[in-house]
């Protein structure tokens, strides 16, 4: 058996005779008999740390490797620096709680007020939190965010992630708000739809998502107007490397600004840890939920970082906090920080750049190739695919040679995304893939 | 110290990827005008910031963090390592469910396992931290009175002793909050509690081990007063590690738990994050269980999705890293190593509290499961000595403080976890140094009040970040 319990028999028995007690079950009979267990749990026997490793890594090698991955839909394939695993391994960042005591975890706190500028300077926004679950949860507290007691309708663009949309109604399930979709139109958010439907309707926010679901470059700055009018806050839920080259959302009018931070730095990981970012104006920071850290300093006039504006939060509020969070997920934070730190802004706009020149290229190809492209709007990264063929059997062809497909959305529908992962010489090959298939 | 913005030279940065190799295309739609202030520095500069950053953190790793309730033990370096497995890390989640069977054999696993531990008959791994577990586990519990027409029970009650995030969490749900006081032992005044429930009770939210790190003995009596009245019975996980392996939440009539895999199954905290916060419940919640499942079949693992359910409580399956450190853990300790670390946390806690007794005042002098409350209240009015200052003394000594001013029904309280992975020297050491500083206080209290002296900076000004709200850099 494994364990990490320093401390061997006879000295755990010395403990109990030197405090009082026979044995743990004299110390344990504090927990009435009613309750314990009377055998021990159906667990298999502990295992050293070789045969746990050689367990795991055994699930682990049950998962396929693909050469080359042209599926997004929500999780993103970048290049993730050495340096940021590197830092983000460090075992004071690991295994620190979160940053209560000040004095000593000015580390912790300064490098969340480091990710908090950084979030404020891609989006254009006033204040960031220091993050929430992931891009969903994000998009779901800032519907929260702006509801009060009168306003209880949230719009959302039926362009908005389906995964995003369905964590929005789960929490709207709790908070008893309404959702009402905004219907597309060619594959963007139909504006003048928006406009009839929510007029005079006490709505409390429009949500748009920038690249939306498609792919598609939405008109944002017509959103947050639309919004504006019905009297509603504008939150837009983005890429964050089309912050880099298209409109912030500040830029746009937006009163907040949320998205999926994975793309900066972290790894697929079967879905997470992902980190939310969310942003607001100054006007909406005491609505923020979550931890926020802020700058202050000692007595002696030493700049120092804490945990600030707790009056929003559940420890002190209770049930009048803005929300229950608390852990978040501060050690993606920090490898957010440190990716954006090892790319600049250089970097970070040469991967957007990159990703846009790459889709544009495939998506070319894959035309040629036989797969038509849906909408004619602008795309960023991600476009959407028809073909006669069924999409799954595509998918199967192009797996069988390693690669992992667009992401069958319909019978005849694939939503494809290239990034700086995918080479020239990578996509020719799928690409003439495609076209055996195809023909 | 800088900050990473005050570093560099514009210009300056690393080379990490290659030219573009297909044909640059420019998009029509309108561009970003504001300059994006990002760092602009080296390898060298970027490494040693953040290893200057490290030596301002204090990490279970650098010494005793008895942090009560948050369950600081020591994190396992094999559970990293298989957490950064490339056949983990490089899964797209989105991938078609036979190049995932990996993946969802964790996934199945670890259910299966906490299933038992628990004694709960199905768990979901999607909720992302305790808190978004607590949600979870309330939205169960109104989408189940929803099914059965019982839309009329709108109240949670919350012991007063309870954690912040369980009113926090009900609120969420659209709950009201019926806060019920702690009778003198501490525990769930019972004659309080019947007079609580109604026809509008939807539930109770409870830890056993409670805040202040006592066994309620009358789980059984008070689980079946909230079954008799109507409602449902939620377990806040937080103190699971005192009692697992010992007795299972499922046993004591609870229908619905939350688990924190980053306390109670050692994977790190991370200064905040990544969690994890898997929900439990019996039959009867089952439907409703948010997201997909894994389940096993003869041609091997698939994802399931409950009819009524009430929805994702965010994308993908759950932290799902987190996920594959927890059962590593669990790997690892086996029945008997579980049994085994519970044992040890509650032996520790209970030698610090009789060790530390003659010093401290104990908020209730009996024995305690995982963790233990001292308070300071008389000490205050003698002395004029607060659970602040002992904590903040206790950093100039390199040790993190317990958790101050909670549970809020012990006034000046500090409470005490030293987890299961300290060693017997340890913990003298530290008992030794609570003794010198109580010491020190009496003698010289305005050191103590002044503490800490050796930290990097010294007690900060909390009413002015408030105040005066500073929560980013200002670029010249």
């Amino acid at each position: 058996m494994g364990s990490y319990v320093p401390n061997k028999k006879a000295e755990q028995e010395a403990m109990l005779k030197e405090i009082g007690y026979q044995s743990f079950d004299d110390m344990f009979s504090v927990i009435p008999d009613s309750v314990k267990l009377k055998a021990p749990l159906h667990l298999p026997s502990g295992k050293s740390e070789f045969e746990t490793a050689n367990c795991i890594k055994k699930m682990a090698a049950k998962n396929k490797q693909y050469c080359g991955i042209f599926r997004g839909a929500g999780a993103y394939n970048h290049y993730i620096p050495s340096i940021v695993k590197q830092i983000t391994s460090k075992e004071a960042f690991v295994t620190a709680y979160t940053p209560y005591q000040a004095e000593i975890s000015q580390g912790i706190l300064q490098s969340i007020f480091e990710y908090q500028t950084l979030i404020c300077q891609l989006t254009g926004m006033d204040v960031s939190n220091a993050s929430v679950y992931d891009g969903a949860t994000a998009a779901a507290e800032a519907c929260a965010m702006c509801k009060d007691r009168k306003k209880k309708t949230f719009f959302v663009s039926e362009t908005v992630d389906p995964k995003i949309l369905s964590v929005i109604k789960t929490y709207s399930f709790g908070s008893g708000c309404e959702v009402v979709m905004i219907p597309e139109k060619d594959g963007q958010t139909d504006l003048i739809k928006a406009k009839e439907l929510m007029a005079g309707t006490g709505a409390a926010s429009l949500l748009v998502q920038q690249p939306n679901y498609y792919g598609q470059i939405e008109d944002v700055r017509g959103a947050v107007a639309v919004a504006h009018e019905a009297g509603a806050k504008a939150i837009v839920s983005c890429n964050p490397f089309s912050l880099a080259v298209l409109e912030t959302p500040a830029e746009a009018g937006a009163d907040v600004a949320v998205g999926e931070a994975q793309p900066l730095g972290l790894p697929l990981a079967f879905g997470g840890p992902y980190i939310g970012f969310m942003a607001c104006t100054q006007d909406m920071m005491r609505k923020l939920p979550g931890r926020i850290v802020g700058q202050t300093n000692d007595e002696e006039g030493n700049r120092a970082y804490v945990l600030t504006l707790q009056a929003r939060e559940q420890h002190i509020r209770r049930e009048k906090a803005s929300s229950n969070i608390c852990s978040n997920e501060a050690l993606c934070a920090m490898t957010v920080a440190v990716y954006l730190g090892a790319m600049g802004e250089k970097g970070v706009t040469e991967v957007a750049n990159q990703c846009v020149s790459k889709a544009h290229y495939l998506q070319k190809g894959l035309a040629e190739a036989g797969l038509t492209k849906k909408y004619d709007g602008e795309f960023f990264h991600e476009f959407v695919t028809c073909c006669k063929e069924s999409a799954y059997e595509l998918c199967d062809r192009l797996e069988e040679k390693g690669y992992l497909a667009g992401l069958p959305i319909s019978e005849h529908e694939l939503l494809w995304c290239a990034t700086e992962m995918n080479t020239k010489e990578q996509m020719d090959d799928l690409i003439a893939l495609v076209k055996e298939v195809v023909a | 110290m800088e900050l990473i913005f005050e570093l560099g030279q514009e210009g300056r940065g690393l080379d990490l990827l290659p030219a573009c190799d297909v044909e640059k295309v420019v998009l029509q739609a309108p561009k970003r005008e504001k300059k994006m202030h990002l760092p602009h520095v080296s390898e060298t500069e970027l490494s040693r910031h953040y290893s200057r950053l490290e030596k301002r953190t204090h990490g279970v790793n650098d010494g005793f963090y008895p942090l009560g309730s948050c369950t600081m033990k020591y994190n396992p370096k094999v559970n990293e390592e298989m957490a950064a497995l490339p056949g983990f890390t490089n899964v797209h989640p989105l991938a078609p469910v036979e190049s995932v069977q990996g993946c969802l054999e964790v996934l199945y696993t670890l259910q299966e396992d906490l299933k038992e531990i628990a004694g709960m008959d199905h768990f979901t791994l999607q909720p992302a931290a305790g808190a978004h577990g607590e949600f979870t586990g309330l939205l169960l519990i109104k989408a189940y009175h929803k099914a059965n027409g019982d839309e009329k029970r709108t109240k949670i009650i919350v012991p007063d002793s309870a954690h912040g995030t369980n009113p926090a969490s009900a609120a969420m749900a659209g709950f009201d909050i019926v806060n019920i006081p702690s009778g003198e032992d501490g525990c769930v005044d019972v004659e309080a509690l019947k007079k609580a429930v109604g026809e509008d009770t939807a539930g109770l939210m409870l830890t056993n081990p409670n805040t202040v790190g006592i066994f309620d003995k009358n789980i059984l009596e008070i689980t079946e007063i909230i079954h008799k009245s109507g409602g449902l019975c939620y377990y806040d996980g937080a103190n699971l590690n005192a009692i697992m392996g010992q007795c299972r939440p499922g046993d004591m009539g609870f229908d619905v738990v939350h688990l924190n895999l980053h306390k109670t199954f050692s994977t790190p905290h991370g200064g905040g994050g990544p969690g994890s916060g898997p929900v439990g419940c019996k039959d009867l919640l089952a439907p409703f269980l948010p997201g997909c499942y894994a389940v096993k079949t003869e041609e091997g693992f698939e994802y399931e999705a409950c009819e009524e359910s009430i929805g994702s409580m965010r994308s993908f399956a759950g932290n799902f890293l987190v996920i594959v450190k927890a059962l590593t853990y669990i790997t690892t300790l086996g029945a008997e190593g579980i049994k085994e670390a519970s044992q040890n946390a509650v032996l520790n806690a209970n030698y610090m509290r009789v060790k530390l007794a003659d010093a401290y005042d104990m908020a209730y002098d009996v024995t305690c499961m995982h963790e233990f409350v001292m308070t300071l209240e008389k000490k205050k009015k003698e002395i004029d000595i607060t659970a602040m200052d002992i904590a903040k003394a206790m950093l100039d000594y390199g040790i993190h403080p317990p958790t101050m001013y909670f549970p809020l029904i012990v006034h000046e309280a500090l409470m005490v976890e030293p987890t299961e992975t300290e060693t017997k020297e340890e913990m003298d050491h530290v008992i030794a140094v609570l003794h010198e500083i109580m010491e020190k206080a009496k003698k010289d209290p305005e050191y103590i009040k002044h503490s800490p002296h050796h930290t990097v900076i010294g007690r900060p000004d909390e009413v002015k970040a408030a105040r005066t709200p500073v929560v980013a850099y200002t670029f010249e």
